[in-house]
């Protein structure tokens, strides 16, 4: 292997990133995992009345209080069942920390730029905006959530709207 | 507390103070300053001067004046920053330095550096202002006394050294220590005055310098006489020369006792001062309160354990010693709590010390004259509290100098005392801390707030108590002065006084009486960060009410409840009519009892306004560490935060006057719908 190509792989492998994997139905998803604090079991969760459907509530997160989001409701997945399967991915973001329901967390996929396309324009339950693109690895295709976006946006009611968070 | 404690805030504030000037002189872009900067610097040397100046410390006082000055002119651009004007300035901040460390050790701080830095100062300001400032005065006397040179005059003379009313002990200690200055002539006298006659070259400051440590300087009289003047001094006592026979007796023995022990005083204080400087260190409020939490965690574990290990014990016997661990445990856990609040804690001293000034203020304003007298100052509360309180305090105080009490004529008429009193107190009772504002001036006088209420619109009664006749001057807009004059009449009201402390979680009373005075008593809890509530069940879910938010509790009758307007229902409570809001409607919970007659009413209060809460259980009460919801998640109408149950789970605190305006807008928005099992209730007689 000569020089050239060698330093070109360093290169790419410096510009890839890893994602965490999880599945939503039969649908692939993938979040930065450097966004991800922890994955935990999905059990007591307090409702907050008056809130929107996809927000389930909050738990105590080692003392903690922490907003659960279901993300197969907000994306209006037919069937949301909660069991010993189901998992909250914990994430840091814009300071906060939220935990998102998935129907399970397959595995932790490296990128390079090459595999990350483009998201076309699309969707009315998942704005463009919020996908970093799409992932396509052999016949797989996960779609890349820009999960600080998705989860600061006015429309998931996680933060006020006055605060400028 | 006393002026040493005050030192000792003004070395740390002066400390802080130069680090940022420093840190700003350093940040300094020189051809282009930062306007904020050069304030922030200018401020900073402001404010060490004026805290130089209340605690003497003329040297740092008038260094810090002649920099102020040049920064003054800087900050103004009058005078154009030149990389050796920074570092000069630069040095200027490491003599203040140095000043103060001087002053921190009771030194006496570096004359000679001083001197230097000031005309280097004035040079500056004369080469690049083109004017001289303020001559600094004459090098000031060093505060502290060093080794001062004893004034030696050549010349012998003689004192005549009079002890006023100087017990037999402490005179013969004294006697000595002059033998030690001078040849003692003559000695006379009784304890009401002893006279010696010394000879010597001392001078009468020494002489005082050294007395002093055993009796008061107005004890001591000292006259210079010339040695030609007769021996037996005019104001000859005129006893017989006693001198006590002890003197001579201990004299080799005691002699040199005195000096000894003045150095060990010396010595002594230096330790001290040290041993002050490290006994404190300075911790941010974010480091306390990460503790706090922590602590927090390990209560809710700790309970959670106590819940499973007692459940173990209902299976099997039980343990001893996992019961000893476990009640061990518990005790450890609370004691860490209690000292770990205790560092929140701060003395009441830190805001009656601003009151002095106030009522001075206030008292002069007004032209009365008032005595103001606090007590309680060491008692501890939350430093956020602390903070809150201040100004409802201020408030209160500025209202009972202009409303309670009288014109020194009008007292004086009235048989009282010219001057009136005011007392601020502060003390903990059970929980709370209660702070009270007292004056002994006019009162309130219950038939004309009536009257006036009755001006403004308010639904009174002539049978209400006279406590409730009080709150009334806490409603918005009320107010009973004859004129609005320049200290109440502006600023806060008195309804947002009630209001701040109720968001403290407090309340405010008053008692009075007319001709005699007022009492406000304002009733807070010791933190913020722990509640006592009491936990209540709707459905499956668990809520927890402030305690003190909860009047009463009852079970309701069908014949006590009216239906309004259609969808509204009131209950009667006594003679009262409470609007009742479900908690299970407003929260949309689940599974909840619908039928209000097997449900509890809880009669809360909150803002002034009261209602009955329907709820399903009444669990029981508690203390719970409060969790801010708008950390992770954002502000949620009706809850007002969270709290960790002994099982882990989160329970929601609920915000009183939060969910009945929730309520109101859920009904407006046809949320809460004429629901069928109202129907039952009777219609509202018209009365």
């Amino acid at each position: 292997m000569s020089q050239a190509t060698n330093g070109a792989v360093l290169a790419a492998e410096a510009e890839s990133r890893e994602f965490l994997v999880f599945s939503l139905g039969e649908e692939e998803y993938a979040i930065d995992i450097l966004k991800v604090q922890e994955i935990r079991g999905y059990e007591n969760v307090t409702r907050i009345a008056n809130a929107p459907d996809f927000i389930k509530g909050v738990t105590n997160l080692r003392g903690v209080i922490v907003p659960i989001v279901d993300l197969r409701i907000k994306f209006h997945l037919e069937s949301v069942e909660y069991g010993g399967q189901t998992v909250v991915i914990v994430v840091n973001v814009a300071d906060r920390v939220v935990g998102i329901v998935v129907d399970g967390v397959s595995d932790v996929m490296t990128l390079t730029p090459d595999q990350i396309k483009p998201a076309p324009e699309f969707g009315v339950t998942l704005s463009s905006d919020f996908l970093s693109g799409l992932g396509s690895l052999d016949d797989r295709m996960l779609v890349l959530v820009d999960i600080d976006k998705l989860l600061t946006s006015e429309e998931m009611a996680l933060v006020d709207s006055t605060s400028n968070r | 507390m006393d002026i040493a404690d005050f030192f000792d805030t003004f070395f740390e504030e002066a400390e802080e103070l130069l680090a940022d000037m420093e840190q700003h002189l350093l940040e300094l872009d020189i051809d282009n300053p930062d306007g904020e900067q050069l304030n922030a610097i200018f401020r900073a040397a402001h404010s060490i001067k004026g805290g130089a100046g209340t605690f003497g410390f003329s040297v740092l006082q008038k260094t810090t004046h002649i920099f102020e000055n040049l920064l003054d002119h800087a900050r103004k651009g009058e005078l154009t920053l030149r990389a050796d004007l920074v570092d000069t300035f630069l040095e200027t901040k490491d003599i203040m330095h140095e000043q103060l460390d001087a002053y921190r050790n009771e030194e006496a701080p570096d004359q000679e550096a001083y001197e230097r830095i000031c005309q280097t100062l004035q040079q500056i300001a004369l080469e690049e202002i083109g004017q001289t400032l303020e001559a600094p005065a004459a090098p000031p006397a060093p505060l502290f006394k060093t080794e001062e040179p004893s004034a030696s005059s050549a010349s012998e003379h003689q004192l005549v050294v009079a002890l006023l009313n100087v017990s037999e002990k402490d005179r013969t200690l004294l006697v000595e220590e002059l033998e030690q200055l001078g040849e003692i002539q003559t000695q006379s006298g009784d304890d009401k005055r002893y006279e010696v006659i010394l000879n010597g070259d001392s001078s009468a400051d020494d002489i005082e310098a050294v007395m002093c440590f055993i009796i008061e300087p107005e004890q001591i009289e000292i006259k210079v006489t010339d040695r030609a003047q007769t021996a037996v001094p005019v104001s000859a006592a005129p006893t017989v020369s006693t001198p006590p026979a002890a003197p001579v007796a201990a004299e080799p023995a005691a002699k040199p006792q005195p000096p000894v022990e003045s150095e060990r005083k010396e010595a002594a204080a230096k330790p001290k001062k040290a041993a002050a400087e490290s006994s404190s260190i300075r911790v941010s409020v974010d480091k306390v309160d990460q503790i706090i939490n922590l602590v927090g965690e390990l209560i809710i574990t700790q309970s959670m354990l106590d819940q499973t290990v007692s459940d173990l014990e209902d299976q099997s016997v039980g343990n001893s010693s996992l019961q000893n661990g476990m009640s061990l445990l518990q005790r450890n856990a609370r004691d860490l709590q209690e000292a770990v609040m205790s560092i929140r804690m701060i003395p009441m001293e830190f805001v009656f010390s601003r009151f002095p000034r106030v009522v001075r203020d206030t008292a002069g304003k007004l032209g009365k004259e008032i005595e103001l007298v606090t007590e309680g100052k060491s008692t501890e509360l939350d430093k956020s509290l602390v903070e809150r309180i201040t100004d409802p305090l201020t408030h209160l105080v500025r209202n009972s100098l202009d409303h309670g009490i009288e014109m020194p004529d009008k007292r004086e008429a009235l048989g009282k005392p010219r001057t009136g009193k005011l007392t601020l107190s502060a003390r903990h009772q059970g929980g709370n801390i209660l702070i009270e504002v007292r004056d002994d001036g006019a009162g309130m006088d219950r038939e004309r707030l009536l009257a006036k209420a009755r001006e403004n619109g308010l639904n009174v009664s002539d049978t209400m108590t006279d406590e409730e006749v009080y709150q009334l001057i806490f409603a918005p807009g009320f107010s009973t002065a004859e004129a609005v004059t320049d200290v109440s009449g502006r600023g806060v009201g008195m309804d947002v006084v009630k209001r701040n402390i109720q968001g403290m979680g407090g309340r405010v009373e008053i008692q009075s009486k007319l001709g005699e005075g007022t009492n406000t008593r304002i009733v807070l809890p010791l933190t913020l960060a722990i509640l006592d509530g009491m936990s209540i069940k709707v459905g499956g879910e668990t809520f927890i009410l402030p305690l003190s938010t909860v009047l009463e509790s009852l079970q309701p009758t069908k014949n006590d409840m009216y239906a309004m307007a259609g969808d509204d229902v009131v209950l009667k409570v006594r003679d009262e009519y409470l609007p009742v809001i479900a908690i299970h409607e407003v929260l949309d919970v689940e599974n909840a009892i619908t039928d209000p007659t097997r449900s509890i009413a809880v009669i809360v209060q909150g803002e002034g306004r009261r209602y009955a809460m329907l709820v399903d259980e009444l669990i029981g009460q508690q203390q719970v560490v409060v969790k801010n919801l708008e950390d992770n998640y954002r502000k949620v109408p009706g809850i007002s935060a969270a709290t960790i149950l002994g099982d882990g789970s989160v329970a929601l605190i609920l915000d009183i006057t939060g969910l009945h305006r929730l309520s109101r807008v859920k009904k407006e928005a046809g949320k809460i719908i004429n629901n069928q099992h109202y129907s039952f209730y009777k219609e509202a007689e018209p009365s």
